[in-house]
């Protein structure tokens, strides 16, 4: 008797989502998908079928003791060791490249290296990036993005054992720009990611970060940083996987929406795998809404194969100003504008003093400011109307 | 002379049952360093009367006036009527994540006097008030009312009494949850604030022990909405000795 056809099964458990480098193994995307069921899919279906240029793109760093910048083929053997594309705009980048620009921490106490990433232009683009931290290395990175862009990407983050790296993403896009990324990390024992997505302009922003902690005492902090203002897309999709014995895990994500038609999805994935005892995990992603005519998507996922862990567990919450809040300060002799400013530039700030960068904060503070400064002119003058 | 007087005042919220009348026609005048005590049982509208002060949007002010000087304070925002020199000590001070102590109270001060104080006297006095509310430096970092407990909220509102220097102080039941220690402190710190800038102060409590280290002018007891009883600081004592109930009978509480 012939088998019967298996009926369709959707995915059960993250750790089996379909992977793969080939662009031909996935679908056509049709925006059912639940990687592509929230997001503009017209904005951004060529990225994940179209032709892409897939040549170097220019790029200007800062020269810093300790790091390495260069271009390597895609046949080296460190490129695919960190992930693997889980989407069809990944892998469709991931054959149309070229280079891949390698960055490399090898110093004990490695200079902060800012590299910055203005010249995409407008054709559609692929790109791929390696960060490599050396075993007991230490230093922070800081990928810095502006202009206009077309992209899709992949960056792989490897980190040795017992090396502590910081990776930054920040997009402050023009206001056109696309940018499909998927941050692939691969946490080596006793060795700790901080990586950070700061995501304030461009049309569509998806960062979707796989954070894989394959040996013992791996620990990764997650923080996402995101301002949507009108017609803004942004989407983070980060997803812990926690391999081995010992491993932690803190995801933290604050989001503000301001405006018609902002949009942001936070969607986190938490996998404790069968042999990931002693497991200390949390994630949590909160958003405010600051006008009508928002929405933010949140959906936290918790998997746990293990009995054995310390902690598990994940809050989201998506609120309107708190109006005791403004009362407090205003009763305080604060102006209902600045009270507004303090309470949101206060409800960001928990992730930007997590940055680790004092004067990228120090940026960042200025950047989150000028949003609410726009964002104040732009509540303004819908009251009047 | 500074003097708030509060007339006819009647105030109403919105609940889920409809419209529901609290303050049933309030006078009160209260002069520049004077203690006014309000007393009264629970649900007798106390609290209202100091969120009607302050103006929260909760409260519907339906009658009546709240004069500052001479100046309507009901036509003013909240922030307008803090500029004035009004002043709300919260029973329920809420927390602000991310905004420290130190700037809070630093963005305060400044939206008052219109400019940023000089920093050298301003950390002068922020140091002595902290040390006479017995409050560690590091409280100065941590984020507003954030983790703070009972005791701690209570001294940091005092503190901004202090230092923001209004005319007129209402405390909304700042006594509660202390124990006898934090309560001497937080005294410590209105009667500071009363000789060092002729404070007015309407002291709402529920209870008389704070009467013993804030001393009262006159004591109002409030029944269903309105003033049912004034007198000098005699009728605390009287108060704490026979209760309420010879109020209650009769008297119309919802």
């Amino acid at each position: 008797m012939a088998l019967a056809s298996p009926a369709f099964v959707p995915v059960q458990t993250r750790s089996e989502r379909l992977a793969s480098t080939s662009v031909t193994d996935f679908p056509a995307v049709t925006g059912l998908e639940f990687e592509w069921k929230f997001i503009p899919l017209a904005r951004v279906k060529h990225l994940t079928e179209g032709a892409l240029d897939g040549s170097p793109t220019a790029f200007t760093y800062s020269e810093s003791a300790g790091t390495a910048v260069d271009w390597i083929e895609p046949s080296a053997p460190v490129v695919g060791t960190a992930g693997v594309p889980e989407d069809r705009a990944a892998a469709n980048a991931w054959a149309a490249v070229e280079k891949v620009l390698h960055i490399s921490v090898t110093g004990e106490d490695a200079a902060e290296l800012v590299v910055r990433r203005d010249r995409f232009g407008s054709t559609p683009r692929a790109a791929h990036v390696v960060i490599e931290a050396a075993p007991n290395s230490k230093g922070v990175v800081i990928l810095e993005h502006h202009g206009s862009a077309n992209l899709t990407e992949n960056v792989e983050i490897v980190v040795g054992d017992n090396a502590q790296l910081t990776v930054v993403t920040v997009q402050e896009w023009d206001d056109e720009a696309l940018h499909l990324s998927s941050h692939f990390a691969r946490v080596g024992r006793d060795a700790n990611l901080r990586h950070v997505i700061v995501s304030l302009g461009g049309s569509v922003v998806r960062v979707n970060p796989s954070v894989h902690l394959v040996s013992q005492g791996a620990s990764i902090d997650s923080f996402g940083l995101y301002f949507a203002d009108a017609g803004q897309y942004f989407e983070q999709r980060p997803y812990i996987d926690h391999q081995a014995a010992n491993t932690r895990s803190r995801v933290n994500y604050k989001g503000a929406l301001q405006g018609k038609g902002a949009h942001t999805v936070w969607v986190g994935d938490v996998l404790i795998g069968p042999h990931a005892d002693g497991t200390d995990s949390y994630e949590q992603n909160r958003n405010l809404v600051l006008s009508e005519g928002t929405r933010a998507d949140s959906i936290p996922n918790l998997e746990i194969e293990t009995g054995n862990i310390q902690g598990a567990g994940h809050a989201s919450s998506t609120g309107r100003f708190d109006d005791e809040q403004l009362f407090y300060l205003q009763s305080r002799g604060i102006s209902e504008e600045e009270a507004r400013r303090l309470v949101v530039r206060g409800f960001l700030a928990e992730i930007i003093n997590e940055i680790g960068s004092p004067a990228l904060e120090e940026r960042l503070s200025a950047a989150v400011e000028a949003e609410l400064v726009q964002a104040e002119a732009v509540r303004a003058s819908a009251l009047v109307q | 002379m500074s003097v708030l007087k509060i007339e006819d005042l009647h105030v109403s919220v919105e609940t889920e049952q409809g419209t529901k009348q609290i303050l049933r026609g309030v006078d009160l005048t209260i002069g520049e360093g004077e203690t006014h005590a309000i007393m009264g049982p629970n649900g007798s509208g106390k609290s209202t009367l100091a969120y009607a002060i302050a103006g929260h949007p909760k409260y519907q002010v339906t009658g009546g006036s709240v004069q500052l000087d001479g100046e309507e304070m009901l036509d003013k925002s909240v922030d307008e009527r803090a500029r004035a020199g009004l002043f709300l000590a919260m029973q329920y001070p809420v927390e602000i994540p991310g905004v420290s102590v130190s700037n809070f109270l630093r963005t305060a001060k400044t939206a008052l006097d219109g400019e940023a104080p000089p920093i050298r006297s301003w950390i002068k006095d922020l140091d002595s008030s902290m040390t006479a509310l017995r409050m560690d430096r590091t409280f100065r970092e941590r984020n507003v009312n954030e983790g703070f407990s009972g005791g701690e909220k209570k001294r940091h509102e005092i503190l901004q009494l202090e230092l923001l220097k209004p005319k007129f102080a209402v405390l909304d039941e700042t006594d509660s949850g202390l124990d006898v220690d934090a309560l001497k402190i937080v005294s410590e710190g209105v009667n500071r604030a009363k000789e060092t800038t002729g404070l007015g102060v309407l002291l709402i409590t529920h209870y008389n022990r704070i009467l013993r280290y804030v001393k009262p002018d006159f004591v109002h007891v409030f029944v269903a909405g309105r003033v049912a009883e004034q007198g000098g600081p005699e009728l605390a004592v009287r108060l704490e000795n026979e209760g309420y109930d010879r109020f209650l009978t009769g008297a119309n509480v919802e």
